[in-house]
């Protein structure tokens, strides 16, 4: 019962948080100087009878609240507008792209915690010493790398050594005899975009992870257990590890738009036909309809990880439901 | 006055003879150090003007001449990395203290006052925090334009809900605490209470984040100018790592114009992370070795 309350809980925080994003996107589009006709048509010979039947076209003549009620009931429709570019839906160019983004990200997101739970409960454990040092010291490095940076240096590293494909997702202009050459194309295009994310976030997750188990080990229970004759890996197993990961979940949960921020600087380097890479090709283009469209979308997306994160920690921890 | 010196100057030699013990941090502070000296003689450090183009010594491998080589317009890229330093460090030291100042407020209001402001201020506060910062730092400064200005606001605007959330719980913890409590008793206000006796004990946690901060800031310029929305024109690590990747110097090998800047932001944002994490592992308690 409690956990039913704390789920509808959460899940009416996450509406107030979609619909913050939605006014915010709102507003963002109008603070922006200039009148919007004139701006989208840049003609400087529109008469006045024009210039009004394109305010009334865009329902600009409505009183502000109307125009945001059509605006929050556009974007819950997924109605983002027209791109200057591509002069299609904006939802209909942005759902295959998420897709893309998807198929790079979860991997390399699951590939890094996993690593980085490993390295950082060694870390942990061996608290101080050289294991502890060298592994903080990598993590941070890696933390500390551009990831457009290090996504450039694997091109180069291609270019040299590797002779891997540099761009896209598969390679244009070679017809594929079966399906198994098409993933295996597929495969060549996305190992490096996929070590480079992977790596960029194995730095923190390992930080993430060393530090909420530091936590944990210092709390007066593990000193119990010491005493009463456990082993090492008894302790872990048993009492640090399962403690430790909690907060783990949460702050992954929390840090899930570094994830974002990485995702879209290694597809943008490696143009990688997902989210990030639209939004890269938005910017050269102006095409704000696009990048309007991909913030809300990738909003929306933390937003709902996120809540998932939630019901899950709520599910395990029977604290935070009280 | 002079009392209150020496006490500052006796607490400070206290608190740099444990940090001196902290092998990592003495070299993230090196580090920044390092650069800061870099950004203030850069004139004489740089033998050619940055600027100066020359189209028949466009996309020059290193040599005695250049040493780092040149770009796509003949730039000697030495000279622009030296110059780069700048833009990084003004970036990153302007947008945090914006992004500190904002959290710092926000946090010991909620902290203190709790109730409703509180309930507001950190639903507020986990906006910002949940959603991803780099994306919207694009949207907003593609909007705006491209100014140092402009992308200083933006990433301080957006980069203060972690400081925000540290420090409202200090400041929760602090206002039970018996002193405050006489301070109200001798008729301290509000105002007087928090940043007289809140505020300077909150500062320690805030000077460790204040270094990861400032790191997150000059991450965040790079990118955007890499990305092409902060201002290309200027001379910083981000726009010759822009101009080396949108003009395909990256896509046909030319290694040297793409690693040297990579480089200098790798290190720049390494010491300050260092210096950040010992900081905290000096000041979190929990964190000190036993």
């Amino acid at each position: 019962m409690r956990l039913a309350s704390y789920i509808v809980k959460r899940i009416m925080v996450s509406i107030i948080t979609i619909f913050a994003i939605i006014a915010f996107n709102f507003f963002l589009f109008r603070i922006l100087p200039g009148d919007p006709i004139r701006l989208l048509f840049r003609n400087p010979n529109l008469t006045q009878e024009q210039l009004n039947a394109l305010y009334r076209e865009f329902g600009l003549d409505k009183p502000f609240y109307e125009q945001f009620l059509i605006y929050l009931i556009n974007s819950i429709k997924g109605e983002f507008g027209i791109s200057f570019f591509y002069r299609r839906p904006v939802i209909n160019i942005l759902i295959p792209r998420l897709l893309n983004s998807i198929i790079l990200v979860l991997p390399a997101t699951v590939v890094a915690i996993l690593l980085g739970m490993v390295s950082g409960t060694l870390a942990a454990w061996k608290r101080g010493d050289k294991t502890d040092v060298t592994i903080l010291g990598v993590g941070m490095g890696l933390y500390s790398i551009p990831t457009f940076w290090l996504g450039g240096m694997f091109i180069l590293l291609s270019i040299y050594y590797l002779h891997l494909p540099i761009g896209g997702m598969v390679t244009h202009g070679t017809p594929h005899l079966n399906i198994f050459s098409y993933f295996s194309d597929i495969l060549g295009h996305f190992i490096l975009p996929f070590i480079t994310l992977t790596l960029v976030l194995y730095g923190q997750f390992t930080i993430i992870m060393r530090n909420s188990l530091i936590d944990v080990l210092t709390e007066d229970y593990i000193e119990t257990a010491r005493a009463k004759g456990s082993d090492t890996i008894r302790i872990l197993k048993k009492h640090a590890i399962p403690n430790a990961m909690l907060p783990m979940i949460s702050i992954i949960a929390i840090n899930l738009g570094l994830v974002v921020g990485g995702a879209v600087l290694t597809e943008t380097v490696f143009s990688w036909p997902g989210v990030g890479r639209l939004i890269y090709d938005a910017i050269l283009r102006r095409d704000y309809p696009i990048l309007q469209g991909a913030f809300y979308i990738i909003a929306i997306s933390v937003v709902l990880a996120n809540l998932i994160a939630d019901i899950l920690y709520g599910y395990l921890d029977p604290r935070v439901r009280y | 006055m002079k009392e209150e010196l020496g006490r500052r100057w006796k607490n400070f030699k206290k608190f740099w003879n444990i940090y001196r013990s902290n092998k990592l941090g003495l070299f993230g502070l090196g580090i920044i150090i390092f650069f800061i000296i870099i950004a203030v003689f850069a004139p004489y450090i740089a033998v050619h003007n940055p600027d100066k183009t020359n189209p028949a010594e466009y996309l020059l491998p290193p040599s005695q001449k250049n040493w780092f080589g040149t770009n796509e317009v003949g730039q000697d890229l030495f000279s622009r990395n030296i110059y780069g330093s700048r833009i990084s460090l003004i970036v990153g030291f302007l947008a945090a203290a914006v992004a500190i100042s904002i959290g710092v407020i926000v946090g010991l209001i909620s902290g203190y006052f709790g109730g409703w402001i509180d309930e507001v201020l950190m639903r507020v506060t986990d906006f910002f925090l949940v959603i991803p910062a780099l994306v919207l730092m694009i949207v907003v400064a593609a909007l705006l334009g491209p100014s140092l200005i402009n992308v200083i606001m933006i990433i301080g605007v957006l980069s203060w809900s972690s400081t925000a959330r540290i420090v409202r719980s200090m400041a929760l913890s602090i206002r039970e605490w018996p002193f405050i409590e006489g301070a109200r008793a001798s008729g301290g206000g509000d105002f007087y209470i928090i940043f007289k006796h809140i505020l300077p004990n909150v500062m320690p946690i805030v000077y460790a984040n204040a270094a990861l901060t400032i790191s997150n800031a000059i991450f965040s310029q790079a990118a955007l100018v890499f990305l092409g929305v902060g201002d290309v024109s200027d001379i910083s690590w981000g726009s010759i790592l822009h101009y080396a990747f949108s003009s395909g110097a990256l896509g046909t090998g030319k290694w040297w114009y793409f690693i040297p800047p990579g480089i200098f932001i790798l290190l720049m944002i390494y010491g300050f992370i260092l210096v950040g994490y010992s900081l905290e592992e000096i000041l979190n308690p929990r964190l000190r070795r036993r």
